[in-house]
């Protein structure tokens, strides 16, 4: 044990008062005295005496000490009284201006101050009583070591043995094997019941990979639900853009001659979590990549919206440099070169869908994606 | 009942009286009333045998520290989650159900959206006082996780997580994953397009994961992202199934506490086998009962001034659109920060597999490596010094140094990813480039843990050099004293016994020396390579090292004070200045021409 844990506790309900000095020592302070012994470590000096308060002492302050205490506690009535008040007389949506926090709700501001006080005064009172009025010698508790005692510890080990020697476990393997092999597996029920009840894993495969785009399909405009026309789309204009159809019913039988491929069995935003697309209209001598221009129509191309990183919809374009960023982790996607990554944790492009019009002059998707779409998975180029 | 209460308060004033007149602790007359417990204390008693343990609690001695309070605030704090959160379940339905909302709020009347959001708007626009449960509730929540955090900073830097309380620090770490899964578990049921981005990126990180992504995606959401099982599921979660957990491990935390006996600062009178402090009855009962309406009325004061989480400026969750600073509550922010700082290069293919570590890394990965190295290091730090003591003083940090190093590391390193989690907001606020932001963070991933450990490292044992110095010295007055030869002396007034102790009570662990690393035959010992790694271990923590002040030392000081002052007699000071004073020679008015002994440096 080191020189503090050595050190004999005070007894646990006298006071102690420096037990250690007691005159004969060789006082430090003064120096060293040639020939005297002096200990490897100091010795712990014991309490520092006690120090009284001003409501200890004098009549007074403790009378001063009560006062505050109270009228900490009537200002929690005040409080609870006032939170009554409000919530049976002021009317909600009511709004009134405070300087520095701006325009707030009248009664849900009432509430908070209200519940506050009724709060901090019961609360700052019982400190105050306590750090005034109650006592604040400090009080020494005795610690034990954590461990029990050996005979209690053997006591467990002999338990034990003895349980195993009356059960014969050792003597019958057959019961340990058996027994063993049922409680091993008997939770195994559960379990395959979470596991497959939870979801329809057979379907991800699938699902992961197609989207509500098709051959034929307009693009249309979301919320407003239009389709648009080549020449609508302005240089540097940027659409949030839906495949025609992604809001209809899902439980709805497709309608005859109206066939989906994909999806059409999703509910409409499990569709738009995959079929988002941003239509931008560059100038064509913007492009890097040819590919890029080819998929598109007159400079207008089309990429899917969500981010190949963790899924969140790309949401900012940047006009002048024709940048994608996405707000979620700051990936950036060069529109003119494919939407190549230029930055960011992405690693893939996003995803492209081939574009064209059709005999009445709106865009249509010439085919749908022709990869996933969204995050990477294990099998995603299988 | 009006007599036995005013009999009972009289006595209680003369215990007081008594108390504050010889200065007795307070147990003893605890003990004396205990003898008349009332009626229904007996009718209990008797049917219980709880005044064995009752009367151990009220009479249990806890120690007085501010920073003890980071632990209480995260056990009110709680509380008070599970208090308005109950009050929550009463309006919010858990569904992703579709309906067009009708309620009061103006700008999305007639708006199709979930149930679950729709109940949220109503919580906060058609129920009285729902807007300041929410509030609450979700204060409350970052007030939780805040403290727990601060609460395992504290117990990192004074070491209280060492034996017997290893267990109990596991725990703590665990508690401390379950809060942040708790809490994004929470927040992500309004269904409003921020938290719907943040369950979209949980998904995204879902399907990275090696082999079962897809899969294990499919399971969580019933299907396709997002569907209408998510909402229920994180539902049962939030209110039973993680809470429940908390509650367990909070119970079994609390337990260990009473089991082990609080830590306490080292201090005059307080030793490795006491506790120091006030009792249960009454003063912690009044104080801790007190904390807890303090952080309960601060986080309604809170609650009614600072909005937290407007839903309704966000609208309805929709995989389509996005808000710009997209950012998730500040404990998850880390994890968010990591996902922004990992390069797109993570992601490769492998056997025409994908693997995508570029997203893997930063959740999958981070969040069950970051919190077993956090749960491990107390078995590390055990296994380095070999330390088979209990400890129930504190270190102080400084005392520590390599720890608390290490611990600076690690913190750096979470700002560091926790502030690359704002590396958009620090963009347009600072008017800086974000890709600049982004890499420099890149950089200071690697490099600002390592500058933080070298230079909390020097500064502690800088702090420690200064400690010796004034156990040795005493304490610098400033007040300068010139002998009639001309020679200036600095007087330095001597340390009282009780804040000496306060310098010279530490241990300085000395590295370990092992044997040779082969046995009799001349083989290499199995166990010796072991003993190899944990030696140089025990040399990266203890080599450098400052020895804290012995007797003998201070006594050899004033040996060598008394013979430069030669003449002096302090005397002529006033009497108060004795012991100490020091020659300053020219030029070096504030360097102690002394040099301090039990210094030990690498570079010897």
């Amino acid at each position: 044990m080191n020189a503090t844990g050595s050190h004999p506790g005070p007894d646990g309900h006298a006071r102690p008062e420096n037990p250690h000095v007691t005159g004969n020592e060789v006082s430090l302070d003064h120096g060293h005295v040639a020939g005297v012994e002096v200990a490897d470590r100091f010795e712990n000096p014991g309490l520092p005496p006690h120090k009284l308060r001003h409501a200890d002492v004098d009549p007074k302050a403790a009378k001063r000490a009560e006062i505050q205490v109270a009228s900490m506690f009537a200002l929690s009535i005040v409080g609870t009284v006032g939170f009554l008040v409000a919530y049976f007389t002021i009317p909600m949506h009511k709004y009134v201006w405070i300087p520095w926090f701006g325009n707030l709700d009248l009664l849900h501001t009432l509430f908070g101050v209200f519940m506050g006080l009724s709060l901090l005064g019961i609360g700052l009172g019982a400190v105050h009583w306590a750090k005034t009025l109650m006592p604040d010698a400090e009080v020494v508790e005795e610690r034990h070591p954590i461990a029990s005692p050996q005979d209690s510890r053997q006591g467990v080990i002999d338990t034990l043995g003895r349980g195993a020697e009356q059960s014969q476990i050792g003597r019958r393997p057959l019961i340990k094997v058996a027994g063993g092999a049922a409680l091993g597996i008997f939770a195994l029920p559960m379990v395959v019941q979470l596991v497959g009840g939870l979801g329809p894993m057979g379907e991800a495969e699938r699902e992961l990979r197609n989207t509500f785009w098709r051959k034929g399909l307009r693009l249309m405009t979301d919320p407003e639900g239009r389709p648009i026309k080549a020449e609508d789309v302005t240089m540097g204009s940027v659409y949030h853009v839906l495949p025609e159809g992604i809001y209809d019913d899902p439980k709805q039988k497709p309608n005859e001659g109206q066939v989906f491929e994909h999806d059409q069995d999703l509910g409409v935003l499990e569709r738009k979590a995959k079929a988002a697309v941003l239509l931008m209209r560059l100038p064509s001598a913007a492009f890097v990549s040819s590919k890029a221009r080819d998929w598109g129509y007159q400079g207008i191309v089309a990429y899917s919206k969500i981010c190949t990183h963790a899924g969140c919809p790309v949401g900012l374009y940047e006009q002048q440099t024709h940048h994608l960023l996405c707000p979620c982790h700051q990936s950036t996607f060069d529109v003119t070169n494919d939407c190549e990554v230029i930055f960011g944790p992405a690693r893939r492009a996003l995803p492209q869908l081939k574009i064209t019009v059709d005999s009445q002059g709106y865009l249509i998707a010439d085919d749908g994606f022709a990869e996933p779409v969204g995050p990477s998975f294990w099998t995603r180029k299988r | 009942m009006t007599t036995t209460s005013s009999s009972r308060n009289a006595r209680a004033q003369a215990a007081a009286d008594s108390l504050r007149a010889d200065d007795r602790p307070p147990t003893r007359d605890a003990g004396k009333t205990s003898g008349r417990v009332g009626g229904l204390a007996s009718w209990v008693d008797e049917r219980t045998g709880a005044a064995g343990p009752v009367r151990y609690l009220m009479n249990k001695v806890f120690p007085d520290h501010w920073s003890f309070m980071l632990g209480e605030v995260a056990m009110y704090s709680m509380i008070i989650a599970l208090l308005t959160g109950v009050f929550l379940t009463f309006w919010f339905v858990p569904s992703a159900g579709h309906i067009t909302y009708e309620g009061s709020y103006v700008p999305l009347k007639g708006m199709g959206m979930s149930e679950a959001y729709a109940s949220t708007l109503d919580i906060s626009f058609d129920v009285r006082g729902g807007l300041l449960l929410r509030q609450l509730h979700h204060w409350s929540a970052l007030f939780f996780v805040a403290a727990i955090g601060l609460h395992a900073i504290r117990v990192f830097f004074t070491g209280a997580f060492r034996k017997p309380r290893e267990i109990n620090w596991v725990i703590g770490t665990v508690l401390l994953l379950l809060a942040c899964i708790e809490g994004f578990a929470g927040y992500s049921l309004p269904d409003d397009l921020l938290s719907g981005t943040g369950i979209r990126v949980m998904e995204g990180f879902v399907e990275s994961s090696p082999i079962v992504g897809s899969w294990l995606s499919y399971m969580i959401f019933g299907g396709a992202f997002p569907g209408e099982y998510i909402i229920p599921r994180l539902y049962i979660a939030h209110v039973l199934l993680v809470p429940a957990i908390i509650i367990g491990l909070f119970t079994a935390h609390l337990l260990l506490v009473v089991v082990h006996k609080h830590t306490q600062f080292p201090g005059p009178g307080k030793t490795n086998n006491n506790v120091v402090g006030f009792p249960v009855m009454p003063v912690y009962a009044a104080k801790a009962g007190g904390f807890f309406f303090i952080v309960f009325g601060i986080i309604a004061l809170i609650a009614g001034l600072v909005a937290i989480n407007p839903v309704w400026m966000y609208g309805p969750y929709d995989p389509s659109p996005v808000t710009a600073d997209s950012q998730p509550d500040w404990y998850m922010g880390f994890a968010d920060g990591a996902l922004r700082l990992l390069p797109g290069w993570l992601e490769f293919e492998i056997f025409g597999y994908t693997l995508s570590l570029n997203l893997a890394l930063g959740s999958i990965v981070l969040l069950p490596v970051v919190f077993s190295l956090m749960g491990a290091y107390p078995f590390f730090e055990a296994w380095v010094t070999g330390d088979k003591r209990e400890h129930h003083l504190l270190d102080r940090p400084r005392n520590a140094p390599t720890r608390t190093a290490i611990g600076m590391a690690a913190l750096t390193a979470y700002l560091v990813m926790f502030l690359a989690a704002g590396n958009d907001l620090m963009a347009i606020k600072m008017g800086l480039s974000i890709n600049d932001i982004t890499r420099t963070l890149q950089v200071l991933f690697f490099l600002g843990p390592i500058i933080a450990f070298v230079v909390t490292k020097r500064l502690c044992l800088s702090l420690q050099r200064a400690d010796r110095e004034k156990a040795l010295h005493g304490r610098e007055t400033g007040r300068i004293v010139r002998t009639p030869e001309g020679r200036f002396f600095e007087a330095h007034e001597p340390l009282s016994d009780f804040d000496r102790w306060n310098l010279v009570q530490h241990e300085a662990p000395k590295p370990l020396e092992l044997s040779a690393g082969t046995d009799a035959m001349g083989n290499v010992d199995a166990k010796a390579v072991v003993s190899k790694n944990r030696l140089r271990m025990s040399k990266f923590f203890f080599t450098d090292r400052v020895e804290p002040v012995t007797p003998a030392d201070l006594a050899d000081q004033h040996h060598h004070d008394d013979t430069s002052m030669l003449a002096l007699d302090p005397a002529d000071f006033g009497g108060d200045l004795h012991g100490g004073a020091e020659e300053l020679p020219d030029g070096r008015a504030y360097s102690h021409q002394h040099q301090p002994h039990g210094e030990h440096s690498s570079k010897h």
